[in-house]
């Protein structure tokens, strides 16, 4: 597999190392009522889909970014590339 | 019919007019008492158990292809009970203990073979480590042998011992494990289910739950709808994309594990050999061919297939253990779709919906699990309560803390 880093072009996936579902930048609070249910789902549960799945990737020999990738999980074909530091602010997170 | 050798002879001598069809395929009824989804070693298994041992009552198999062309036919047919933790072993054990019967039981020859597994370890903590297990295997009443280097000399000459950066310092053998002709598992099985009335429906896709008031009463398949009193999920590749169905999300990823089976040749490798200072593990077939594997791709998949860069690590791994193996060439390799869990561990459980009932999250061991798994999801199926052995394979483990990390890499599926 080719990853189209967006600052870097394509690189070998053999770089990356893989970590797992995107939902894992989104850390619950610590500090809610219902953290510990929050903190079962975030740790444990898994969509797993067969098809579009949005994920963390780390580029681990290269520049040490991490990445969220599109890629299907059927056809193993990457559609979408983004700096997971940018999706993490979109929410309006400063970090 | 009953298989024996007599009967080889007598249709030999009669032109082999005498054979019947090994089970039936029957039209799917409208309503079954348990229906089970999945006719792979596994579903087959839990339907073989379920008319023979608890249950007189109506029971089928649902699969969407044909029975046996999933993972139970694209595994690398190892059979061990080498387990630490005392939520796993004693499982893993009874699993062991029936393969030893398992050809009588069925009166169907799978071929098994305990051709013995060695574990070989490179340094002085995983040695440590190896003597830690075998004992908890002896106490759970599985046999293990710590081997020197020159009892392993004397059997496995052709090893790498003094790789430089990994020599070969001894080894846990397990001598009961070995190898099963694993199509001959699923028909095995399917016969002996057939023979106690179940019926194997295949083709048979299901599509979704029909679920009222919390209650599952039946299932949605591409041959119409299918009531059901219970019904029970063996489905493990695909348990994500089943259970999603049911509006479940479950502990599990799901991951492409490769393996490869060498060109024939003459017999070399005695029983199975693992690696310890990689993920590599080697057996023989019966045909000749060089059977092995390693690791995962590493990324979520549900494509059959995986990527070249890790045919080269496995290879590595291979050479760095077996230098003898470069000189053979490969003749096919190809990937199935692990169940990868949160902890490296299968389910066996009850879900929150009542009278539907989930087996799966078996990693790449689901193989060696296939009778013991059958045994106690027929068990959990039949009685509602779970199995003296498998009282830990629970959906709440995690949520409790009670996790069965035989390998301590916590909640990250591609490391198990």
């Amino acid at each position: 597999m080719i990853i189209n880093h967006p600052l870097l072009g394509p690189r070998d996936a053999q770089e990356f190392t893989y970590l797992g579902d995107a939902s894992l930048i989104n850390r619950p609070d610590w500090q809610a009522t219902d953290a510990q249910d929050q903190f079962y789902d975030y740790l444990y549960l898994r969509n797993n889909p067969a098809g579009l799945h949005r994920e963390l990737w780390f580029h681990e020999i290269g520049d040490r970014s991490w990445l969220v990738v599109t890629r299907d999980t059927v056809t193993h074909e990457i559609t979408k590339v983004e700096m997971a530091s940018d999706v993490a602010k979109e929410p309006g997170r400063n970090q | 019919m009953r298989y024996s050798g007599f009967r080889v002879i007598k249709e030999a001598l009669t032109g082999h007019k005498g054979w019947t069809a090994a089970w039936r395929d029957p039209e799917p009824q409208t309503h079954y008492d348990i229906v089970i989804i999945g006719g792979g070693g596994h579903g087959l298994a839990t339907a073989y158990y379920l008319a023979k041992k608890y249950t007189k009552k109506r029971i089928a198999v649902l699969e969407k292809g044909w029975i046996g062309g999933g993972n139970v036919g694209r595994n690398t047919t190892i059979i061990r009970s080498n387990y630490l933790l005392n939520g796993n072993e004693p499982f893993y054990e009874l699993s062991l203990k029936l393969w030893e019967g398992l050809e009588q039981d069925l009166n169907y020859n799978a071929m098994v073979s305990q051709r013995g597994i060695l574990n070989l370890f490179h340094s002085d903590p995983q040695r440590d480590a190896f003597v830690r297990r075998g004992n908890a295997m002896i106490l759970n009443g599985a046999d293990a042998e710590l081997l020197s280097v020159a009892q392993i000399r004397d059997r496995y000459p052709f090893l790498d011992f003094e790789n430089a950066r990994f020599p070969i310092k001894g080894g846990l053998a397990q001598h009961r494990g070995g190898t099963v002709r694993h199509d001959a598992v699923a028909w095995g099985y399917a016969r002996g289910a057939d023979q106690h009335g179940v019926d194997i429906i295949q083709n048979c896709e299901v599509t979704g739950f029909r679920i009222e008031n919390g209650r599952c009463k039946g299932v949605e398949t591409t041959r119409g709808f299918i009531g059901a009193s219970k019904v029970g999920c063996a489905v493990a590749g695909s348990s994500g994309r089943l259970m999603a169905k049911a509006d479940m999300r479950l502990p599990i990823e799901s991951h492409v594990l490769q393996a490869f089976v060498s060109e024939g040749l003459k017999p070399i490798i005695p029983g199975v050999i693992t690696f310890g200072a990689g993920h590599f593990y080697c057996s023989q077939s019966d045909k000749g061919g060089l059977v092995f594997g390693g690791d995962l791709d590493g990324y979520n998949s549900y494509a059959q297939r995986g990527n070249l860069p890790t045919v080269e690590d496995v290879c590595e791994s291979g050479m760095a253990l077996i230098p003898a193996l470069g000189r053979s060439r490969l003749l096919r390799m190809w990937g199935g779709i692990m169940d990868m869990s949160m902890d490296g561990s299968p389910i066996i459980d009850r879900t929150h919906i009542d009278g539907l009932y989930f087996n799966g999250g078996w990693c790449y061991g689901g193989f060696k699990a296939t009778p013991a798994s059958g045994l106690v999801f027929a068990h959990l199926l039949a009685t509602d309560t779970p199995h003296e052995v498998a009282t830990e394979f629970r959906f709440d483990r995690f949520r409790r803390g009670y996790m069965i990390d035989e390998k301590g890499m916590g909640a990250q599926p591609n490391l198990h």
